[in-house]
């Protein structure tokens, strides 16, 4: 028999709270974490969207100064998240070799990257800062990460836009299966509330433009939902296989059952109308799990809140769930964070454990008018799950065709 | 413009201060960049590139191997604008 994938630990910091426990709190209490942007830099350069899901802690309030200069913002958030997961895990005396990391970001260190150029275009070569190939690596956040911890089992980033970090959560089975490796800290961060992305995103119609209303903008699966709102932060998980984490006396969180990727091959960033590849996504991860659609009793949606991607979403469902599907509650949780791009799949990671720990459903806001299209059962107030074996899926989607889902059992101990 | 040798103790310790948060009066001449200070390759090379813009000289692409005390670097900077 397979041995079963555990979470013992969790790590965020997102646009609600600085740690998990209070992202969490606040996520049940249908606060929003997105707000207007202050700097001077949205007036200077005309942005048509001028509101973001902006990290509730700065990093420089947690972080030690050096740290802050040499890291670049998304590997700040991913040291920050991976910090909290491993002290939660308490995990001691486990080498360093059968440690290994798989922490993803989807665009990397645009602000070191940018600033730089910003530097170039202003005079010299040489001006440019040593520091700024480190610092706009897309693995900088996995080997931040690495090296805080000590991991030399490998240290690994998945890069697919805002599949990624499922992808890399995913991947963590393969590696704990392996059996080269007893833990695997998995996760992925953001850092692109900067002018260009939200020019470039806004450029290609994917987000909001609810300009006076930021804390409404990000509406999944209502009928006045106008794109996607950008979040930043990140979050990790401390994975293990059943019996290390048993036999160091570990706390359980939650199993992590399946995870599985497909790909479209159909459009660089339009979803599948048919969403055959999200399906078989979805599918996949629930074999792994050794599951059936109807054992399903929660799905964090990927639901973005873009009028386009929230219906494809919906078909890939019916496809996998059929009739059930009026049965299972949905949560769209990026209502609440906004989209943290290459760490969204963490972060609605953590949503799922919590919610199958402590046998609640978080609740999706601004759902005032459901887009009759979409025949779901959203969850709106925080909803009591019922007691006995649960299982949940996780889904994530990104540019590119990425599709990656996670599935997770509540765990009896 | 050149700077007097205080004056230049002075900015690059500020500029250490800012790559490594250490006291602006801990920064001595005498204090060596890789022991005492702690300072790595890449900590170097960015001091080096922030006090290039602060007093207007150049290093030499191999300055850094000659330089392993503040007061080298200060005197370094001194002979530089010269």
């Amino acid at each position: 028999m397979t041995s079963k994938i555990v979470v013992t630990g969790l790590g965020a910091t997102t646009p609600l709270g600085g740690d998990v426990a209070s992202t969490w709190a606040a996520l049940l209490n249908k606060e929003s974490g997105i707000s207007t942007l202050e700097q001077e830099w949205v007036a200077r350069h005309q942005l048509p969207v001028t509101f973001a899901g902006q990290a509730k802690v700065p990093t420089k309030d947690v972080l030690a100064h050096k740290e802050v200069k040499r890291l670049d913002p998304s590997s700040q958030f991913a040291l920050v998240a991976a910090r909290e997961a491993w002290a939660d895990a308490a995990i001691a005396d486990v080498a360093p070799e059968r440690i290994a990391v798989e922490f993803s970001t989807g665009i990397g260190g645009v602000w070191t990257l940018l600033d730089a150029y910003d530097v170039l275009n202003a005079g010299e070569a040489r001006h440019v800062s040593p520091m700024t190939v480190p610092m706009l690596m897309p693995n900088g956040p996995a080997a931040a990460v690495g090296m805080e911890i000590a991991a030399r089992g490998g240290v690994r980033t998945a890069v697919s836009a805002c599949a990624s970090s499922t992808e890399g959560i995913a991947n963590a089975i393969e590696r704990l299966r392996s059996g080269l490796v007893d833990v695997v800290v998995a996760g992925g961060s953001e850092a692109a509330i900067h002018p260009l992305p939200i020019a470039a995103f806004a450029s290609m119609h994917a987000l909001s433009r609810r300009n006076d209303e930021p804390q409404r903008a990000s509406r999944p699966y209502d009928v006045s939902r106008d794109g996607f709102v950008m979040g930043e932060g990140g979050a990790a998980l401390i994975l293990e296989l059943e019996e290390h984490a048993l036999a160091r006396g570990a706390k359980i969180y939650a199993e992590l059952a399946g995870g599985a990727v497909t790909s479209d091959a159909y459009h660089i960033t339009a979803p599948d109308p048919e969403g055959s590849g999200a399906a078989r996504a979805m599918l996949q991860a629930l074999e792994m799990a050794g599951a059936k659609p109807e054992d399903v009793v929660h799905i964090n949606a990927h639901a973005t809140s873009t009028p386009v991607g929230d219906i494809a979403e919906y078909t890939a469902l019916k496809r996998v769930f059929g009739e059930h599907l009026a049965n299972i509650p949905v949560s769209a949780t990026k209502a609440a964070t906004g989209h943290l791009l290459g760490g969204t799949g963490a972060i609605e990671a953590i949503f799922v454990i919590k919610a199958l720990q402590e046998r609640v459903l978080p609740p999706t806001i601004n759902l005032d008018a459901q887009d009759p299209a979409i025949e779901l059962d959203v969850v709106t107030e925080p909803r009591k799950l019922a007691e006995g074996p649960a299982l949940a899926i996780s889904n994530s989607f990104g540019f590119g065709g990425h599709n990656a889902v996670i599935a997770f059992r509540s765990y009896d101990s | 413009m050149s700077h007097s040798k205080d004056d230049i103790l002075a900015g690059l310790a500020e500029i250490i201060n800012e790559e490594t948060s250490l006291p602006v009066e801990t920064i001595e001449l005498g204090k060596s960049l890789q022991d005492d200070l702690d300072i790595d390759s890449l900590s170097m090379l960015t001091i080096m590139t922030d006090a290039e813009k602060k007093f207007g000289i150049r290093f030499d692409d191999n300055a850094s191997s000659t330089l392993s005390t503040v007061g080298d670097v200060v005197d370094y900077i001194a002979n530089a604008q010269a």
